[in-house]
């Protein structure tokens, strides 16, 4: 399955700022985490996170600082800030009230296509 | 890893050189591309496979570019004048309307002298030339710009209604003789006029942050131009000079009076173009300058202040003395500004950071002691054109840099970022124009013209 790239776009934010919640990460460990949490389907080309991010940072909703950890190499860290988690907060409504107007319609439909009763089915 | 590291770099230097991508994200960039190689590698694959796949799984370098590019819009400055796609193929850069535009600023610097106001003989005309002078040129490098955002009829009518009025009011106004508000009309305008430069350079609108760091780019580094070009007239007119000289000595002084403000006039619109479009050659120059003027003005300006705080503000503060601060806080809001638009937000905070705060504190304690002294003989000596401007001025100054110091100290503890010091800025500017007109329009009809 491929999901749509409107979807991807429009996801990527609160997945980021939400894995940011857990406690700050770089770059690869996200995205690596996105593939995990998506069993693979969410897959969106490694360099787009970073423009991303950027926009993040710009609005306040992230800090970023260079690190170099004690075992391995110099990393750019990024942290949620207040902001960013009440902006998250707030996408989490949006995309709560979105699943559950979705929900309500899938339960009513078969997950098939639906088949044209004059042909039958064999 | 002998062969990987090669691979690396090319990639790096390829990455590097897209649109929009910064060297920071390309260091950011590289520690992915590493960490994805090793975590392949982990998992079998030889070293030249892991680097394979991972430069796949990053993406398209020009889909990446474009999305780096859409974020940080200030960085495609310099790439304003290529065409989104095609980058061998230059849209025109604007060079003929350009100088066809220098021509008539040229010609129109000398209409009033053809229609017989003659700056040399008469101190009336003289005046007249010092209030229009802005008048005369600037119009054209507004239509330049006009041109070549291809602004909207709306907004093209606004800003001649604009310079219409201006130059009905500084025209028009009865002026007194020796009149120091006419004076102080003439100083401002240009500085009302360069905001009508500006709204046509933006298209029409104030409302993007980010194009009004363009507007303050463009402006230092049509300074950086106009003084090189100004050099180098100069050298040219006076080594003419003196090459007539011995032959017809008739000759200098016309040379003088006709070429030189023809040439001011059309060097405006030349330093114009350049800006736009010989931006990479100078964006390398702004940011050597203003790192190379900010640590010593703050060291002179900590002495000026160490100074101050040892012989006490007991000096004769005048007029003149209030406007060399402003003139001050003027240079170092410029520093501030220039390294502002120069700088990578994302960088973090390093020393020319911390020079700078020192460099705007210390001209805000210069500041505040000339101003308290001169606030105290205001009271004694009353109210002139030329006290409430340069009171007000300093007063638009003086909140400017003192919030820029706050943010700049929040910023150097991590409290804020970077952003927050540039919004400020840019949101403030518009203040600039507003009292510079209300100073042209407003002033002389409170001192009736004197």
């Amino acid at each position: 399955m491929r999901i749509d790239k409107d979807l991807v776009a429009a996801s990527a934010t609160p997945l980021v700022l939400a894995i940011l919640s857990e406690g700050e990460s770089y770059g690869y460990a996200l995205s690596k985490r996105v593939r995990e949490l998506s069993g693979g389907e969410l897959e969106w080309s490694d360099g787009m996170l970073y423009p991303l991010l950027h926009r993040l940072e710009r609005l306040e909703w992230v800090t970023t600082a260079w690190r170099v950890p004690p075992e391995g190499r110099r990393r750019r860290y990024y942290a949620v800030t207040d902001a960013g988690r009440a902006a998250l907060a707030d996408q989490r409504r949006q995309w709560d009230a979105v699943t559950s107007a979705l929900t309500g319609v899938w339960q009513r439909l078969p997950l098939q296509p639906a088949v044209h009763p004059s042909l039958g089915t064999v | 890893m002998t062969a990987l590291e090669p691979q690396i770099t090319e990639w790096r230097s390829y990455v590097g050189r897209a649109r929009g991508v910064a060297r920071p994200d390309v260091d950011e960039l590289e520690a992915h591309l590493r960490e994805q190689i090793d975590a392949l590698g982990g998992a079998g694959l030889a070293d030249d496979e892991a680097f394979l796949v991972a430069v796949k799984r990053m993406g398209a370098v020009d889909d990446l570019s474009r999305e780096f590019a859409r974020e940080h819009s200030g960085r495609l400055w310099k790439q304003l004048v290529l065409p989104p796609d095609a980058e061998p193929q230059r849209r025109p850069s604007g060079l003929a309307s350009a100088l066809v535009l220098a021509a008539g600023a040229a010609v129109a610097v000398h209409v009033p002298r053809l229609l017989g106001v003659d700056p040399s003989s008469d101190d009336e005309a003289a005046f007249f030339y010092l209030r229009n002078a802005g008048l005369l040129v600037l119009p054209f490098l507004a239509l330049w710009f006009a041109l070549r955002r291809e602004l909207g009829r709306r907004p093209v009518l606004v800003l001649a209604a604009v310079l219409a009025l201006a130059a009905v009011v500084v025209n028009a106004y009865p002026w007194a003789r020796e009149s120091s508000s006419e004076l102080l009309a003439a100083l401002y305008l240009p500085v009302v006029l360069w905001f009508v430069v500006a709204t046509a350079s933006m298209g029409g609108t104030w409302r993007s942050h980010e194009r009004r760091m363009d507007v303050v780019r463009f402006t230092g580094e049509w300074a950086i131009y106009y003084v090189l070009l100004g050099l180098g007239g100069g050298v040219l007119l006076g080594l003419t000079a003196l090459v007539l000289e011995p032959v017809s000595p008739g000759l200098v002084e016309p040379l003088l009076q006709w070429v030189l403000p023809s040439g001011a006039a059309g060097a405006v619109l030349v330093a114009a173009w350049l800006v736009e479009a010989k931006q990479d050659v100078i964006e390398n120059m702004a940011p050597v300058l203003t790192a190379v003027f900010t640590p010593l003005f703050a060291v002179v300006l900590a002495g000026c202040a160490a100074t101050y705080a040892v012989s006490g503000s007991t000096g004769e503060f005048d007029r003149v003395v209030l406007g060399v601060f402003d003139l001050l806080l003027v240079v170092v809001l410029g520093l501030v500004l220039y390294s502002t638009s120069a700088r990578e937000a994302s960088r973090p905070a390093g020393v020319l950071d911390r020079l700078q705060l020192v460099a705007i504190a210390s001209a805000l304690v210069l500041d505040a002691v000339v101003l308290v002294a001169m606030v105290a003989r205001v009271g004694d000596l009353g109210w002139t054109p030329n006290r409430v401007a340069a009171l007000g001025l300093n007063l638009l100054l003086l909140v400017n840099l003192a919030r820029a110091a706050e943010l700049s100290v929040r910023f150097l503890r991590g409290r804020a970022p970077f952003s927050r010091l540039e919004r400020w800025q840019t949101a403030y500017l518009p203040a600039y124009g507003v009292w510079a007109a209300a100073v042209v329009v407003v002033l002389p009809l409170l001192f009736a013209f004197a």
